[in-house]
């Protein structure tokens, strides 16, 4: 339960940062996601279930204060989550490579969805302008912002991981990362 | 360590109904506009304090950036407009006539006297969209100051854009120049009118699209005044959008299309005033 607030509060702060600090650190009027950073990376430590609830979480609050169509950025960040979390097995590791390229995937997905589904839905058809426009100078810069937040992040899972040894067994909560990792074993 | 719960539930499961809700969610703003209401309220008071105190701190790294930003800029450009200055002079005679023309022009349309009749409150932008793709932005007056959806947000001079949605003390505004707005303006001059939509591609150039223009007799110029329209049903008539750039004649041979450059500085947009009077109210007043 603590680490879920924990978590949660991390995602506030980040929306917050997202919203204020780093909109100001815009380059050409283009800004880092810091919020797929973190539901990228943290999925990527941790597994498509917290990688999913981190995902709906950013993206409900992107909805409430900047959304269109309510619930459209959830969906899209908790997709993004969960499919990070889908390589949580495979790499876990405090290399930074392959998390900055599972950054980059995310952003160009974030990008390429965005631009699909409030876009081109809208007979927008310069695809080539946007893409070099918005979402390649985001993809850049976000895994830039990735290089300097991702040991920041590792650390935080690592306190995460602590948090949760010394949570007692009768408070566990719905699944444990173990709990996690356990049934995808047996999955497999 | 190992735990295990007998109620775990896989995660695809959970995913699939997260996945549904969010879809659910979407039909029903789409076809009813429910935004989240209560949950807006709610966040509202948890975000709002901090995002105030932060972006104080931002203005003020933003003003340090500017100065050195414009340190280097003023001292490139310095030799370059000390040139110009002789040529201005000259031409700054010629313009005096015309401003008296102008000046009459503006008196003969009253255009800021129009903005006093409204009731404005003022307020501050504390938060912008955290994406790259709209121009929507969060400011600290809601509700409780009596701001609703639909309500026309000007800043100094100009248009700013609309408010979307509001909590409880906070309100999201949608600006002009943002892909999805798209206002029903005239030329001040002739009583043209057109369409003022917001594009994303020329958002970096600091323009917007202007559609629809029916103008018959070629007599929009650059330089024209764009304001709101008499037919607009949630814009006030007669707030200035911004000065024509640049028309030319649409593939049809009866509209023209080009762009406008906004009458507002959106990079540099600290403070707004909201038109606390609805277009319908004032209508029927």
């Amino acid at each position: 339960m603590k680490r879920r607030l924990v978590v949660g509060l991390l995602v506030i702060v980040c929306f917050i940062l997202q919203c204020t600090v780093f909109k100001t650190l815009s380059l050409a009027s283009i800004s880092p996601n810091l919020l797929l950073i973190v539901t990228s990376s943290l999925g990527f430590l941790r597994g498509e279930r917290e990688g999913m609830f981190i995902g709906f979480f950013s993206g409900f609050l992107i909805d409430i204060f900047f959304g269109r169509v309510f619930g459209f950025y959830a969906l899209l960040y908790m997709f993004i989550g969960y499919g990070s979390g889908l390589f949580h097995m495979m790499f876990y590791d405090e290399d930074i490579k392959l998390p900055m390229f599972w950054v980059a995937l995310s952003d160009l997905v974030y990008g390429l969805c965005v631009y699909f589904f409030l876009f081109l839905m809208r007979s927008k058809f310069d695809f080539g302008y946007y893409f070099t426009h918005i979402v390649m100078p985001e993809l850049i810069y976000t895994v830039a912002v990735t290089i300097l937040v991702y040991r920041m992040i590792w650390k935080f899972n690592a306190f995460l991981d602590r948090l949760e040894e010394e949570t007692p067994a009768g408070m566990a909560s719905i699944t444990t990362d173990l709990g996690q990792t356990e049934n995808k074993t047996e999955e497999l | 360590m190992k735990k295990k719960n007998n109620y775990f539930i896989p995660t695809k499961y959970i995913f699939a109904a997260l996945a549904a809700l969010c879809i659910v969610m979407m039909f029903a703003s789409y076809t009813t506009g429910f935004a989240g209401e209560t949950l807006g309220k709610m966040s509202g008071y948890v975000f709002v304090p901090f995002e105030m105190g932060i972006n104080n701190i931002g203005g003020w790294i933003r003003e340090k950036k500017d100065n050195l930003a414009d340190l280097t800029v003023a001292q490139a450009k310095n030799e370059e407009l000390q040139a110009q200055v002789d040529e201005l002079i000259m031409e700054n005679s010629r313009l005096m006539q015309s401003q008296y023309r102008l000046q009459e022009f503006e008196e003969l349309y009253a255009l800021d006297q129009g903005y006093e009749q409204f009731n404005k409150v003022a307020a501050n932008i504390i938060a912008t969209d955290s994406g790259n793709w709209f121009n929507t932005f969060v400011i600290d007056k809601g509700k409780n100051d009596g701001i609703e959806a639909d309500m026309n947000v000007i800043a100094g001079s100009g248009l700013v854009g609309i408010v979307t949605k509001s909590g409880d003390n906070w309100a999201q505004v949608r600006s002009v120049i943002d892909d999805m707005s798209n206002v029903s303006a005239q030329v001040l001059s002739t009583s043209d009118l057109c369409f003022v939509k917001g594009d994303l591609q020329l958002m970096d150039q600091g323009l917007i699209r202007i559609e629809e223009l029916k103008d018959p007799n070629d007599l929009a110029i650059q330089g024209e005044k764009i304001v709101t329209s008499h037919v607009s049903d949630k814009y006030h008539e007669g707030i200035l959008i911004g000065y024509l750039n640049e028309v030319s004649l649409d593939s049809n041979n009866l509209t023209k299309s080009g762009t406008i450059t906004p009458a507002v500085d959106f990079e540099h947009l600290h403070m707004v005033l909201v038109i606390t009077d609805l277009k319908q109210t004032v209508e029927e007043s």
